[in-house]
């Protein structure tokens, strides 16, 4: 009786044994799946909270010393001489004299070679086509930096002896360059992603090729167009060596892409790269510089959330 | 049927995709303002026939033609007709509804824009979506999405499109084969009356939806590696109740296909 009992006591705890580890091993196995998972996605999310704060941080202290309203206003940017001035719009203009260079570039050409791709293009051409124009988005910008220096602005410079050495003509074309894999690549994309039987159903109208392109396709694909235009804009704002090397250092307020310039991105590599030491205010400046130009790729990507919102045509 | 009865004719029309015969020696008159049915089991070429006139096989690589599709008379693919001219005049409505993604308005539009239509839009609009009997359940929203439509008025969406670049000849291919009975039902009763006005040749792998609207009804059957071939052709009446050839009668009774 006693040794039934205990049997069966034992039977029990061995199934409850054999049971619960199993139970409790897999429990535990999945919690710790997910916190591996979610420990992966706090780290970007910590990471951006890290540098914001950071820029946060610093620019304040720097908004200490430098009013806003001189920051944002001045005209002059020269912390690094004698004569401190704190005003952004030199950097600022040569900022958007280059980026909106580069798209002039690259928004047609980029725009004009996904519609081959997407609608003209033979199949083996456009599988060759396409890695060579990748390849492009694989060449280091330090290289772009130097090809713009040393081929493209003597070029320019033989066209026009206007054109100063380093100058934000030749940075533009050469960032356009950069840029335009990206812009045709993704346009191209998005255009491919439109259903066959709405070109079709143009064709059925009597369009010709060049009308389903531009009056069906490119509609219908607009939202991820201007996806690709805006993230290449925000590459062009952001974008350092090309700037740093073939557009100068030499901050001046003006809207002519012949002489020598500074963008925010080359001014911030000047400081960081020099010997201005940690904790001074001009060293505070490239956080200040920093936070103008976070902020001016962040309203960019609220700016194309808004645009691909409003004049996306849907298909089903 | 006499010759200047047929709109559209095509004499021993062979379709190649590739080396593979879609279709072959194709036959066929298509007669002026009345519906021609061809039916047929799947693969057996229907649709690619179809597309023979007005021409949208040129879109698929690869595929050529042998023999002759003969448009009132015109050879329509001699070299100096340029497709584009030839759609204006032979519409085209689709298995499913593809309605752009804009406007009903901008849809409708479509065709008349890109061909240079001179004269009251709005007034071409409405008589086209009036033909496909819509244009009651739309007026007042011409300036909202075609997509927010149900299937079956993005279909008959699609057919006033088709009406509004003011065709001679309507192709539709299985045009009711992604809508409900319902929705069936009234594009079979806009077809009647379309036919008063139009001729039309649709495609449909339905055959009660064949009896019930052509006049003419031509069946296609794909044989070995030669792809789909008339096995007959006639007044619908006459090979739905009285085929000549086997194949047919066991087609239409339902034993294969």
């Amino acid at each position: 009786m006693a040794r039934d009992t205990r049997s069966l006591r034992t039977s029990i705890t061995a199934k409850a044994l054999s049971l619960l580890p199993r139970h409790w091993k897999r429990l535990l196995w999945e919690r710790l799946i997910r916190l591996t998972l979610a420990a992966a996605a706090v780290v970007s999310v910590l990471t951006t909270v890290g540098i914001v704060s950071v820029l946060l941080f610093e620019a304040v202290l720097f908004f200490q010393e430098v009013s806003i309203l001189e920051f944002l206003t001045g005209t002059r940017w020269t912390p690094l001489f004698a004569s401190q001035h704190f005003g952004i719009l030199p950097l600022i203009t040569a900022t958007i004299i280059t980026s909106a260079g580069a798209m002039l570039v690259a928004l047609p050409l980029g725009l004009l070679s996904a519609i081959y791709l997407s609608e003209y293009a033979p199949d083996p051409v456009r599988r060759g086509l396409k890695p060579v124009l990748e390849v492009l988005a694989g060449i280091p910008t330090v290289v772009y930096g130097y090809f713009a220096l040393l081929f493209v602005t003597p070029l320019l410079r033989q066209i026009s002896p206007n054109v100063s050495v380093f100058n934000g003509l030749s940075a533009s074309i050469v960032m356009g360059i950069m840029i335009l894999p990206m812009v045709s690549s993704l346009s191209e994309d998005a255009m491919r992603a439109v259903p066959r039987s709405l070109r079709e159903g143009a064709y059925a109208l009597g369009s010709t090729k060049l009308e389903v392109s531009t009056r069906v396709v490119i509609p219908a694909a607009l939202s991820g167009i201007a996806a690709a235009f805006i993230l290449a804009i925000s590459r062009a704002v952001g974008e350092t060596m090309i700037v740093a090397i073939a557009a100068g250092q030499n901050p001046t307020f003006t809207l002519n892409p012949f002489v020598p310039i500074e963008t925010m991105t080359a001014y911030i590599v000047q400081v960081s790269m020099g010997d201005t030491p940690t904790g001074t205010l001009e060293f505070k400046t490239i956080f200040a510089v920093g936070l103008t130009l976070f902020l001016l790729t962040l309203m960019m990507n609220l700016l194309s959330q808004y645009v691909v919102r409003r004049f996306r045509e849907e298909y089903e | 049927m006499q010759q200047s009865d047929a709109i559209l004719q095509t004499r021993g029309l062979t379709v190649y995709y590739g080396s593979k015969q879609a279709v072959s020696d194709i036959t066929l008159d298509v007669a002026r303002h009345r519906i021609t049915a061809i039916i047929g089991p799947s693969g057996c070429g229907k649709s690619t026939l179809l597309r023979c006139f007005n021409r949208m096989n040129d879109l698929i690589p690869k595929s050529r033609i042998t023999g002759q599709v003969l448009f009132e008379g015109r050879d329509l693919y001699s070299p100096t007709v340029d497709p584009t001219e030839i759609r204006y005049q032979i519409g085209m409505v689709f298995q499913r509804p593809n309605p752009f993604p804009k406007s009903i308005f901008d849809n409708v539009a479509f065709g008349p824009r890109i061909n240079g239509f001179r004269g009251d839009l709005a007034e071409l609009v409405e008589s086209s979506l009036a033909r496909a009997a819509l244009w009651a359940e739309v007026k007042d929203r011409l300036t909202s999405s075609a997509l927010a439509l149900s299937g079956g008025q993005q279909q008959r969406l699609c057919i006033a499109r088709a009406l509004a670049v003011q065709p001679q000849v309507i192709l539709m291919d299985e045009p009711c084969s992604s809508l409900d009975p319902i929705a069936t039902l009234a594009i079979e009763d806009l077809m009647r009356e379309l036919s008063a006005d139009y001729s039309i040749v649709i495609v449909t792998h339905n055959m009660q939806q064949a009896a019930r609207v052509s006049d003419y009804t031509t069946f296609l059957m794909g044989i070995e590696n030669r792809g789909g071939q008339i096995i007959e052709y006639g007044e619908t009446r006459l090979i739905f109740t009285n085929p000549k050839d086997e194949r047919t009668e066991a087609y239409i009774t339902g034993r294969f296909g």
